[in-house]
């Protein structure tokens, strides 16, 4: 797997250029060559340690309850889910189906909750980027900062008020609750990527639809917004994976029949003994695949958000 | 500077919508939260009575705040600095020009990408805390290499429990470190390090006035970044341990109150986070915007 992260050397600047040292140096090389080694074994060795938890899920998800044992946890299933069980008894399969029939509906909410709440803080944040990024009106860099601030604040410093005003305005503890929170506190870090994104677009190409006498909107909606897409691409990855990662407010403003993803998940790992630590493990894989497709596909994008996170870009 | 379209209002209409609905669920329910935090809503009854700063007396009081703070600073000690030192290390070995350095930065970044609660799922598991013949998880790992002695009980372990939550964070995050810093190394110009040679610098002072002064910013945002992240962290801890006494953190602890309805209690920790977050949050902010008037 290796995945386009758009941090790749810039030409020119390739590390080997500087390496080709004189041939009468021989005990440099030897020393470098040693280096390099130890370079590789410790890159291999980190690999090996962060792929570890990755390791453990597939194979304990594999493992029929009745084949868990401390001693050989660590090991390959005793018996494939494909092999037949002892005595009829589960099979690794039945961890699968399992987490599937104590997940998929929640999956299938998530996916109404994240891919609107993506869509519509992006726009509004592309809105807000382009107006930030090129009006100069009173006081544009106060506003800014004081959208962004939202951005970092811990939210449990507004949970006890916004959980009180959804007991009072009678909200559903479901995800359409989520949808409009995550679209609000969305839109600070959506305006941040959007502003460095258009700060970036030649000032020139507004200026010709200015005097061509097109308005603010015009300019937004027929010159900015096709050019805008690689800037969507990141807000809608960075909002889509925040909201289905999200745990907090769905824990705070929902409940486990009607909430996302992550409170499903969490219940029924909470709810799993040592026994069938199978099915949760299946469960983490499941719940984590969205996300894992994204980071995958459109690697270059969802390093993009991560970026923007540091403020300047 | 850019000459002003002299028209702001059409502009100022179009953003006016996120000022008024961030006016309000930002500021106005931090605002909410304050005033709740100064009142002795304790309990579902919504009879309310201006205490002053008596909740964040009695908070400090509290043996159980404290030992939460505790666990906090812990975490956070471990957390940066884990995530600091891998995420460098490994920006570092990359940046020399390593074969397949996609695969490695792929791998090293994907943890970012899962939600804290499926890791947790996993780390449950990673961390469980049996030893001897019952281990599983990394103290099984020492159990068959033989080296028993480092099994230990993890988040079960009094004192430094919060250094092992801490290991799933800085699983996590540390590859997003790694992307910081190695974005600020190939944002080195080639021409730097060659002058540096030319004028015979040593590898070592090569670094330490050229790539260190270079990288310096990345690592402030790096710190920020991660810094208010732990201030917050609160996913993990209920994914791994749920909310339990040994690995409280304010985070959790205001879980715990909301839920038994003592709002006044919830509120005062909230503010306290936001406290200590701002105190992060506020300086770096203000200095970004500096740099960026500086730079136009």
């Amino acid at each position: 797997m290796s995945v386009d992260t758009g941090l790749d050397k810039k030409p020119g600047t390739s590390a080997n250029s500087r390496s080709s040292g004189m041939p009468q140096q021989s005990s440099i090389r030897v020393r470098a060559g040693m280096t390099r080694t130890v370079k590789y074994v410790l890159l291999i060795l980190f690999l090996v340690i962060v792929l570890m938890p990755v390791y453990v899920l597939i194979v304990t998800s594999l493992k029929p309850p009745q084949d868990v044992n401390p001693a050989t946890s660590w090991g390959l299933p005793v018996r494939w889910p494909w092999e037949p069980a002892l005595e009829g008894g589960p099979t690794g399969f039945d961890n699968w189906s399992l987490a599937w029939n104590a997940l998929s509906a929640s999956i299938g909410r998530t996916f109404l909750l994240a891919i609107p709440a993506a869509l519509i803080a992006s726009f509004l944040g592309a809105m807000n980027g382009f107006v930030l990024a090129r009006w100069r009106f009173p006081y544009a860099d106060v506003v800014f900062t004081f959208i962004l601030f939202g951005m970092f604040i811990p939210y449990q410093a507004i949970m006890t008020p916004l959980v009180q005003m959804k007991t009072s305005l009678g909200l559903p503890s479901d995800v359409s609750t989520l949808l409009v929170v995550h679209v609000i506190y969305g839109l600070p870090i959506c305006t941040l990527i959007f502003r460095n994104y258009y700060a970036g677009i030649p000032h020139e190409l507004m200026e010709a639809s200015r005097m061509d006498g097109a308005g603010m909107l015009r300019t937004f909606g027929s010159i900015v917004l096709p050019l805008s897409l690689p800037g969507f691409v990141v807000t809608i990855i960075w909002q889509f994976t925040s909201a289905w990662n999200d745990f907090l407010f769905a824990l705070f403003l929902s409940n486990q029949n009607e909430g996302p993803v992550s409170l499903a998940l969490n219940n029924l790992a909470q709810g799993a003994q040592l026994a069938n630590y199978g099915a949760a493990m299946a469960g983490a894989l499941l719940a984590s695949l969205p996300t894992l497709v994204v980071y995958i596909v459109l690697g270059k994008y969802f390093i993009g958000g991560l970026m923007s996170g540091s403020v300047k870009s | 500077m850019k000459k002003g379209y002299k028209n702001w209002g059409p502009p100022l209409l179009l953003i006016a919508p996120t000022i008024v609905v961030l006016g309000i669920f930002v500021y106005g329910l931090i605002g909410a939260n304050i005033s709740v935090s100064l009142s002795n809503r304790s309990s579902l009854v919504p009879a309310t009575e201006f205490v002053g700063f008596d909740n964040y007396f009695a908070l400090f009081a509290e043996e159980r705040f404290i030992h939460s703070l505790q666990n906090l600073g812990v975490f956070t000690v471990f957390f940066i600095g884990g995530t600091m030192i891998f995420g460098f290390l490994w920006a570092w070995m990359l940046d020399k020009g390593v074969t397949a350095e996609g695969v490695f930065r792929s791998v090293f970044l994907f943890p970012m990408a899962i939600s804290f609660v499926a890791s947790g799922v996993v780390w449950r598991w990673l961390l469980n805390s049996a030893e001897g013949d019952r281990a599983s998880g990394l103290n099984r790992v020492f159990e068959n290499l033989g080296l028993d002695f480092l099994q230990n009980a993890w988040w079960n372990e009094p004192g430094w429990g919060m250094a092992a939550i801490a290991l799933p964070a800085i699983w996590q995050l540390a590859g997003y470190v790694m992307a910081l810093f190695l974005s600020g190394f190939r944002g080195i110009p080639e021409e730097l390090r060659e002058a540096a040679r030319m004028d015979g610098a040593t590898e070592w002072k090569l670094y330490r006035y050229v790539i260190f002064p270079q990288l310096s910013p990345v690592a402030l945002s790096a710190l920020i970044i991660v810094g208010h992240m732990s201030l917050k962290v609160f996913d993990l801890i209920m994914a791994i341990t749920k909310s339990i006494y040994q690995t409280e953190v304010p985070a959790t602890y205001l879980w715990v109150a909301l839920t038994s309805n003592d709002y006044a209690k919830s509120a005062t920790i909230a503010t306290i986070l936001l406290l200590f977050v701002a105190v992060v949050i506020v300086p770096y902010l203000i200095y970004t915007a500096r740099a960026e008037k500086r730079q136009r």
